[in-house]
């Protein structure tokens, strides 16, 4: 008792404690008006603050998609960034909502973790090296010093892909991505290691992004998704179908330029259960009809984000790859809305 | 005051109700402490049970034989691949003790250079003491340890254009510092441990006997230099009956690094010179005070008596100034010990570092944490009990 | 004896008069002799001292100021070869430096928290000013709670603000002092338990001090950041912020209690037997009599515990908290002004505040401790 009252007194005095209701995070979060979404603390393309301190990238597009399909409105969500090592903690204890932190879905995290509702990237992770060394391959590192991240599954797969390939290497684990960069910048280490599409956006760190390359060896599968948590069905249907949303939107063609275009005129069958003119889709999750084409109109389709925040028009120039649709070759697959 | 009822009068001890007895208030007022106490413990182990149940998080020390699956910059003792958890730990562990004893070294030495050069009559020296103890203990240590880390990274040349101070055994990069590893020969190896601990006992003894025959007869024996004699001269000779039975493992140069020899990373190197001087700002103080605790009578007669600037410092000063240094002295030695655990922030793999990796990797933070607390207050209290020893035989000399 | 001085053919009347000490004694050549150049040994610490001294002099001078980057609006300049420290970086970040990512249009609200705390804080310093006691009041509860209210927001229109969002300055002050501000209390009752007569009470106090004072400030936050929410019942839920403040409240609490302690130990036996000869409880001694002479003496303990926490709370980036340092950090990121030099340059920055501030400190806590010397030398 005595710690219920010590610490309710600091909640108050805080003002910042929020009481999270075992089941119905969707109730919460239409209650308090807003969804709070862990981010990562600066990744380029995913999820970054600007000198202004608006956060811009895929991540944190995913939360707005979501704010858009509860709220119809893309700025009702608060972002907590979070380290490696908060990440799961903040989530399980009903600090964030949900967590869009380029996660790589594993099966330990996703049964007993949490649950990832998605893969937002299908991510993989790669080496970055500087060119004057005259490397080509992944194959060629024996002997080399690595930098990497600690808390993450990076360095475990690193550990065992150079075991597989009996390459000896020397480890040097940071706590933070900033720190790794820097002390590779610096020359403490030959190679750089972390999920391909870090090495890029990381890449624009270096004081000189031009003389580093990134090796052609993908060494494992990092499917990174949003993640929620566990036993709350309602919710994890809300933000699984936002991710599904965002994709069916992109093979349906519909942009932000043209959903209200394609609201008034259209008369495929799908586009108009997906928009909600006909069934009652989005009530059944408990949300308004309109929800998928509030997304749309607020922030656009999946291709839409990607281009816009990793893609060859933004800074770390991505190709789609495998995150292009089925349809186009990638793994991107939506079941359909029915 | 009361009156008895049966008159006898006010030379009594009036009675006191119970809750005004100051022995019995005294007893409640402890029964009361603790009973919060013992109802706050519960709460929190409660409430950390119904936690862990609802987290699906395990708990015990189970984990701590599960194989690590990671590696670690600086494996001091030998780290295999499929080590455990434990055995991560336990190369922390070995790390911190690497760093605080090499911390500890070098922050004595700059700690009693600077606190001696800020008492120099030098003005220049003095001068640049006091800014030296102003500067760094004015400067959160986390700034300095990056400092010093991106200063070592940033002056040192990259491994293939290492420095070699002795060419083709020594080299120095951002990589580290590489030395030759030294293998004996077992007959050698064993001659020159023995010589030395053999060396030792036979110049304590001559020292005691030194000793006693100048209280009793005032003649002087070089003691000091029959010492260095005996624990340089013995392993040597041995060594040389051997046949100098050496053979050194230089450092070569591969792909990326230097491979073979010993290698001091640079995260070693930095986190060390940063402790070092900043606890030597803290030292030099305590040194300071310790100096000028010594009344300067007692230089005044050491000087009427004839001994020289040098035999005055090490034979009045500094003895009966090591009385006041001491305390203060172990308390920068814990400091530093515990400032050690900032090896986190540099990468340099010590007990909190490890630690941080394990927690993270099994998700127990509950017992990483119980780890790292039993085993820095472990050393705190260890640490305070030798100094305590030592600091009452300082005391005795008093009299 | 006395025939000699009959003999003399001259008697001195008066007394001679003081010649100069000889000129290898006084003046500048003298004194440069006595401190300087003593000996040779002495001429050369001398020299290599003056050389030390004029090289860190001029290192720093030369990035600092000869060789900087004065105007730019990206890093392009400052990635030129051979300058020196970036000072248009700086003046691109400083806002977030002081009030970390705290909206931009809401920046007058820790800009009018600094100058409450200013406000309150000077007078208290001075000792000519009068008023202690309501000045104690207003920067002991005054002023946390307008703080409390004007930062975080919520009420009378204020809009409400993340602490996610706090960092900078701004932080690194809202640590040191609320760490300092609720350690105080709890402080005198670890100190006064310490030396209570109960037996129960004194172990408990003496195990939770030295159990604090043994183990390093990084992992009682870590101990804060991640145990302190398996603590809480379920559902309860501990901002991440607080958590932190509360692991530097408890562990500066064990320090303070020493530097307490030693106060109480310097009060005079009388003082306590005389509040007890007067009658008085044992709250009432303490509270009336001895805590108030304890308290004046401990006062450049105090100040300098604070220092020390106030360099501790760099440690909070540890735990992802953004204070000047980690922000600082943080802002190195940043690709438009990445550059060889940046890094320098903003860490230049936080050395020079931090120093600032921490020198000027101290400085305070000397003069106070000479101040306070007279009042109870025994």
């Amino acid at each position: 008792m005595k710690t219920r009252i010590l610490a309710a007194t600091f909640g108050v005095l805080m003002g910042t404690t929020a009481t999270v209701a075992l089941a119905g995070t969707l109730d919460d979060v239409k209650n308090k008006g807003f969804v709070q979404c862990g981010v990562s603390q600066g990744l380029a393309g995913f999820s970054q603050p600007d000198s202004a301190g608006n956060w811009t990238g895929l991540d944190v597009d995913f939360c707005r998609s979501l704010a858009s399909a509860i709220f119809n409105d893309p700025t009702k969500v608060k972002f907590t960034p979070l380290s490696a090592k908060e990440r799961f903690t903040a989530l399980q204890s009903g600090e964030i909502d949900v967590l869009s932190r380029n996660t790589t879905w594993t099966m330990s995290r996703d049964t007993k973790q949490g649950k990832f509702a998605g893969v937002m990237y299908y991510d993989g992770q790669g080496f970055m090296i500087r060119k004057s060394l005259g490397i080509t391959s992944a194959k060629q590192l024996g002997g080399a010093s690595v930098c990497t991240n600690t808390g993450t599954t990076t360095e475990l797969n690193l550990a065992d892909w150079f075991r597989t390939q009996k390459l000896d290497y020397k480890v040097v684990s940071f706590e933070k991505s900033e720190e790794v960069v820097k002390a590779y910048d610096a020359g403490r280490c030959d190679v750089l290691t972390t999920d391909a599409s870090g090495l890029y956006a990381e890449r624009l760190k270096l004081t000189k992004p031009d003389e580093h390359i990134v090796l052609p060896e993908i060494i494992s599968k990092e499917p990174l998704g949003p993640m929620v948590r566990q036993g709350d069905d309602a919710w994890f249907n809300v933000v699984k179908w936002t991710y599904y949303a965002l994709l069916t939107a992109e093979e349906l063609g519909i942009t932000k330029a043209n959903a209200d275009d394609t609201l008034a005129k259209t008369e495929n069958p799908d586009v108009k259960r997906f928009l909600g003119k006909d069934g009652s889709f989005g009530a059944d999750i408990g949300l308004t009809n309109a929800w998928a084409f509030q997304i749309v109109k607020n922030m656009g389709n999946y291709g839409e984000l990607f281009e816009k925040n990793v893609g060859e028009t933004s800074p770390l120039k991505i190709s789609r790859g495998i995150n292009a649709l089925w349809t186009k070759g990638g793994l991107q697959y939506a079941p359909p809305v029915r | 005051m009361t009156k008895r009822p049966d008159g006898l009068g006010a030379d009594v001890a009036p009675s006191v109700a119970w809750y005004n007895d100051p022995t019995k208030r005294g007893y409640l007022f402890q029964a009361l402490t603790l009973a919060a106490v013992i109802v706050v413990a519960w709460t929190i182990v409660h409430n950390t049970a119904v936690n862990l149940e609802r987290r699906h998080i395990a708990q015990g020390f189970g984990f701590l034989s599960t194989t690590a699956g990671f590696d670690l910059a600086q494996e001091s003792i030998s780290f295999p691949k499929d080590a455990s958890y434990g055995r991560a730990l336990v190369v922390g562990l070995v790390n911190t003790v690497i760093v605080a004893v090499a911390g500890i070294f070098f922050a004595t030495v700059f700690g009693f250079l600077v606190g001696v050069g800020r008492l120099s009559h030098n003005f220049v020296i003095s001068r640049l003491c006091t800014g030296y103890v102003e500067l760094l203990r004015n400067i959160p240590l986390l700034l300095q340890i990056f400092f010093w880390y991106f200063a070592v990274l940033g002056v040192l040349p990259s491994p293939r254009q290492s420095l070699q101070p002795i060419p083709g055994w020594v080299f120095v990069n951002n990589r580290g510092l590489y030395l030759p590893e030294f293998h004996f020969g077992s007959f050698a190896g064993w001659g020159v441990v023995g010589g030395l601990i053999v060396a030792l006992v036979v110049s304590w003894a001559i020292r005691r006997w030194a000793r006693a025959r100048q209280m009793a007869t005032g003649q002087q024996f070089p003691a000091g230099w029959v010492t260095l004699g005996l624990v340089v001269g013995l392993p040597l000779a041995l060594f040389a009956i051997s046949g100098f039975d050496l053979s050194l493992v230089a450092p070569k140069k591969s792909t990326f690094n230097l491979s073979g020899g010993i290698q001091i990373i640079p995260e070693l190197i930095a986190l060390v010179l940063a402790l070092a001087t900043y606890t030597a700002s803290f030292i030099a103080e305590v040194v300071r005070a310790g100096i000028l605790a010594v009344s300067h009578g007692q230089t005044e007669a050491a000087r009427s008596l004839g001994l020289s600037h040098g035999q005055n410092l090490r034979l009045v000063v500094i003895p009966q100034a090591m009385r006041v240094i001491i305390p203060p002295l172990t308390n920068q030695y814990l400091n530093l010990t515990k400032n050690s655990s900032l090896a986190v922030a540099i990468a340099y793999p010590d007990l909190v570092s490890v630690g941080g990796i394990v927690l993270n990797q099994s998700g127990q933070a509950i017992e990483v944490i119980v780890i790292w607390m039993a085993i820095y207050l472990g050393t705190s209290v260890t640490t305070a009990m030798i100094m305590n020893v030592y600091n009452r035989r300082m005391a005795i000399v008093e009299r | 004896m006395s025939d000699v001085t009959a003999s003399a053919a001259f008697v001195r009347p008066t007394l001679a008069e003081p010649r100069d000490p000889p000129k290898s004694f006084v003046g500048p050549f003298a004194w440069a002799r006595a401190h300087l150049f003593g000996s040779i040994f002495d001429a050369l610490l001398t020299a290599f001292g003056l050389f030390l001294l004029g090289w860190i002099a001029w290192t720093v001078l030369d990035f600092a100021l000869f060789r900087a980057v004065w105007s730019a609006k990206d890093g392009e300049t400052c990635r030129a070869e051979g300058v020196g420290a970036c000072w248009p970086y700086v003046e691109a970040y400083w806002k977030q430096f002081v009030y970390g990512r705290y909206p931009a249009e809401e920046r007058w609200r820790p800009t009018l928290v600094f100058a409450i705390f200013a406000a309150t804080l000077i007078p208290l310093a001075m000792p000519k000013v009068p008023y202690k006691r309501a000045n104690v009041i207003a920067f002991l509860v005054g002023m946390p709670i307008a703080s409390y209210f004007l930062l975080t927001g919520g009420v009378f229109g204020l809009e409400p603000v993340e602490t996610t969002l706090w960092g900078g300055l701004l932080v690194t002050l809202i640590v040191s002092v609320v760490g300092i501000v609720c350690s105080l209390p709890l402080g005198i009752l670890l100190a006064l338990g310490r030396r209570s007569k109960l037996p129960i009470i004194k172990m408990l106090c003496i195990v939770t001090i030295e159990f604090w004072r043994g183990v390093p400030l990084i992992t009682v936050l870590f101990m804060a950041s991640n145990m302190l929410p398996l603590f809480m019942p379920e559902g309860m839920e501990v901002d991440k912020l607080l958590r932190a403040l509360i692991g530097v409240a408890i562990f500066t609490s064990a320090y303070l209690a020493e530097t307490i302690r030693g106060g109480l130990q310097a009060i005079p036996k009388g003082q306590y037997e005389g509040a007890m000869a007067l009658g008085l409880g044992y709250w009432q001694m303490m509270g009336l009599i001895v805590m108030p002479q304890a308290l004046k003496l401990v006062i450049p303990g105090i100040v300098n515990s604070f220092i020390s926490l106030f360099k501790d709370t760099t440690l909070v980036l540890i735990v992802s908290i953004f204070d000047l340092l980690g922000m600082i950090q943080a802002s190195l990121a940043d690709p438009v002004w990445i550059s060889p030099v940046t890094g320098k340059t903003g860490y230049l920055v936080a050395a020079v505040t931090f120093w600032v501030f921490c020198f000027g400190m101290s400085r305070y806590s000397q003069w106070m401790e000479r101040r306070l010397a007279t009042g109870h030398k025994r």
